[in-house]
């Protein structure tokens, strides 16, 4: 595969601002201040990257939603709406920030900062070209999950600082999801590093032959569930049930700060998209003509796509039925999955460590295999359960009209 | 390229050392003098956040992963969920008649602490003492030092770690038939 030359990293810049700084005789001082300024550009560069690239997936979002729902979405603001997300951000820029009296103030001031701080960090070490934007990370996908596990508490920060009781509820709701999910989502991703025995994000992008979307579906499927839950999307949108909190976590913000918070909320799922290409999806691989990158967005937007399917076609789960989900179905699958893959490590694992390409097509053959029947079944097991109607008990008071006559 | 590598470049990790240090310590001093308890609950994570810094900075990135995961992504939950079921959220703990012995006890572990560190002959690798196969030595350390890690866990100390496990799962199930009753 190629890519575009000269991906930019913080390597990049460092090197050109060491440059610069000694060429104008900084001397002993350079290494430091270069470093400062690579790491200034860096995080400018991803910011207003992500920030725009959010406002233009917010209108995709609403076109597609608009198309599911036999509706246009935004049409008025530029070609085909375009600029509707300027148009929304201008708004709430303008509206007055209001902060509720009883509110713990600076609690709820640095909520939406604590949300959106581990989106944009996780981005930093995706390797989007042949790096990422800060080098390669010896422990990107450890790093990965502990960021995210950061959310729960930005999201407590939410609820508790707006003292509203739906608030709370939300947010403690959304703890509740977001630890259980978490399990799963982990259990996921051991065993994407069984297969590419490497936690550096590049290492398991290069590591994938054969894309581990089709060397193990069981696992993908545990870490796109888990995943759609961590970005709490609309099958599990528990954290802001309209119909019933209110509108959850973010009931009492208002103006740029809930304007932060949706930032945080729509900016999820591309971070999980990207999170999902480099895991599943073989990260920038691809055939020739096409470079790296190109194929990365590609894959992105598919994953986008089917989150956004899922968004647009089921209903919300029930809080139980959430949790049931995550401890009585996911997390049996992880870890039946991890026990699948290892065993068939140990098995077809040659004497330099790695597995061949036809092996690894065998491994494929049998996984999807058990995938398929492990899922046929406990389809079976749970789902005519609940699906069974139960017999309809007429009301006492269906004939009170009759009795009277 | 690794921070801190030649002389010029100890500046810049001298200079995260103690923007990390600091906001470690003051948070730490917030979490047992802030009233508010749901505050002092958030400085417990930025505390633990910045000992997460440390172990990056110790070059532990394995370490500072799992602090992350593990104390700010699930301890310090189930800390904010323990502290929300308690009374008088805002007012905190009210003084009682330990004040002077506590502090007494925690100067003289401190300074005990200190003098221990202080006096340690540490094993520090300098880059003029090694050798180049030395150096290489420890370069694979540093950059293989999961698998290291995971060999010493898995194998050579494979029956501590699980003896730890069954600890952990004992003190589960006796919270659990703890809070059952009857």
């Amino acid at each position: 595969m190629n890519h575009f030359p000269g991906f930019v990293d913080f390597y990049t810049f460092y090197e050109l601002s060491l440059k610069i700084f000694q060429y104008f005789g900084f001397g002993d001082n350079a290494q430091w201040m270069s470093y400062l300024t690579a790491g200034v550009i860096i995080s400018f560069i991803v910011i207003n990257v992500m920030i725009l690239s959010t406002a233009f997936y917010t209108w995709f979002e609403r076109r597609v939603l608009g198309r599911f729902q036999v509706r246009r979405g935004p049409n008025r603001n530029g070609p085909f709406g375009i600029f509707q997300p300027f148009a929304d951000v201008l708004k709430l820029i303008m509206k007055e920030d209001t902060i509720p009296s009883e509110a713990d103030r600076p609690v709820f001031t640095l909520a939406p900062i604590a949300l959106v701080a581990p989106t944009l960090l996780i981005m930093t070490v995706i390797p989007m070209g042949e790096n990422s934007f800060l080098g390669s990370l010896n422990i990107g996908i450890l790093f990965i999950v502990g960021v995210t596990s950061v959310n729960s508490i930005a999201i407590f920060m939410a609820g508790w600082g707006s003292r509203n009781k739906y608030a709370i509820l939300g947010s403690m709701r959304g703890a509740a999801m977001l630890i259980s999910y978490e399990i799963p989502m982990a259990l996921g991703i051991t065993s994407v590093l069984l297969m590419s025995g490497s936690l550096a994000m590049t290492q398991i992008a290069n590591s994938q032959d054969i894309w581990f979307i089709v060397v193990m579906p069981l696992g993908f499927f545990v870490f796109m569930a888990a995943a759609t839950a961590e970005i709490s999307r609309t099958p599990f949108d528990q954290i802001e049930a309209e119909s019933e909190l209110g509108s959850g976590y973010n009931t009492e913000f208002s103006g740029i700060k809930f304007a932060i918070l949706f930032l945080a909320e729509f900016m999820a799922p591309i971070v999980t998209a990207a999170v999902v290409a480099t895991l599943f999806l073989g990260g920038t691989k691809g055939f020739d003509p096409i470079p790296g990158q190109i194929w990365f967005a590609l894959k992105m937007f598919v994953v986008i796509f089917v989150l956004l399917w899922f968004r647009a076609t089921w209903p919300r789960l029930r809080v139980d039925q959430i949790m049931g989900f995550a401890w009585k179905g996911l997390f049996g699958l992880g870890i039946f999955n991890i026990f699948i893959v290892a065993i068939e490590i140990m098995i077809f694992k040659t004497e330099d460590g790695t597995i061949g390409t036809s092996n690894m097509l065998i491994m494929s053959g049998i996984n999807w295999i058990i995938a398929i029947v492990t899922l046929l079944g406990l389809m079976r097991i749970y789902g005519h359960k609940k699906l069974e109607r139960p017999t309809p008990v007429p009301s006492p008071l269906a004939n009170m009209g009759l009795e009277v006559d | 390229m690794i921070l801190g590598e030649g002389t010029e470049g100890a500046l810049i990790t001298e200079l995260v050392f103690w923007v990390i240090a600091l906001s470690t310590v003051v948070s730490a001093i917030a979490v047992v003098q802030i009233r508010d308890l749901f505050r002092a609950s958030l400085f417990l994570i930025v505390t633990l956040l910045g000992v997460a810094g440390l172990f990056i900075l110790l070059r532990a990135e394995f370490l500072a992963g799992v602090q992350l995961m593990v104390y700010v992504g699930a301890i310090s939950v189930l800390i904010i969920f323990a502290i929300l079921m308690t009374r008088d959220l805002e007012e905190g703990s009210t003084s009682h008649s330990f004040r002077i012995p506590v502090a007494l006890v925690s100067l003289i572990l401190m300074g005990v602490s200190i003098y221990a560190i202080s006096n340690t002959e540490w094993n520090i690798i300098g880059s003029e003492t090694l050798n180049p196969d030395q150096m290489n030595q420890a370069a694979h350390v540093f950059t293989n030092g999961i698998p290291t890690l995971a060999k010493l866990l898995l194998r050579d100390f494979v029956l501590a770690f699980e003896v730890v496990s069954v600890l952990l799962l004992a003190a589960v199930l006796g919270s659990l038939a703890l809070v059952r009753g009857r």
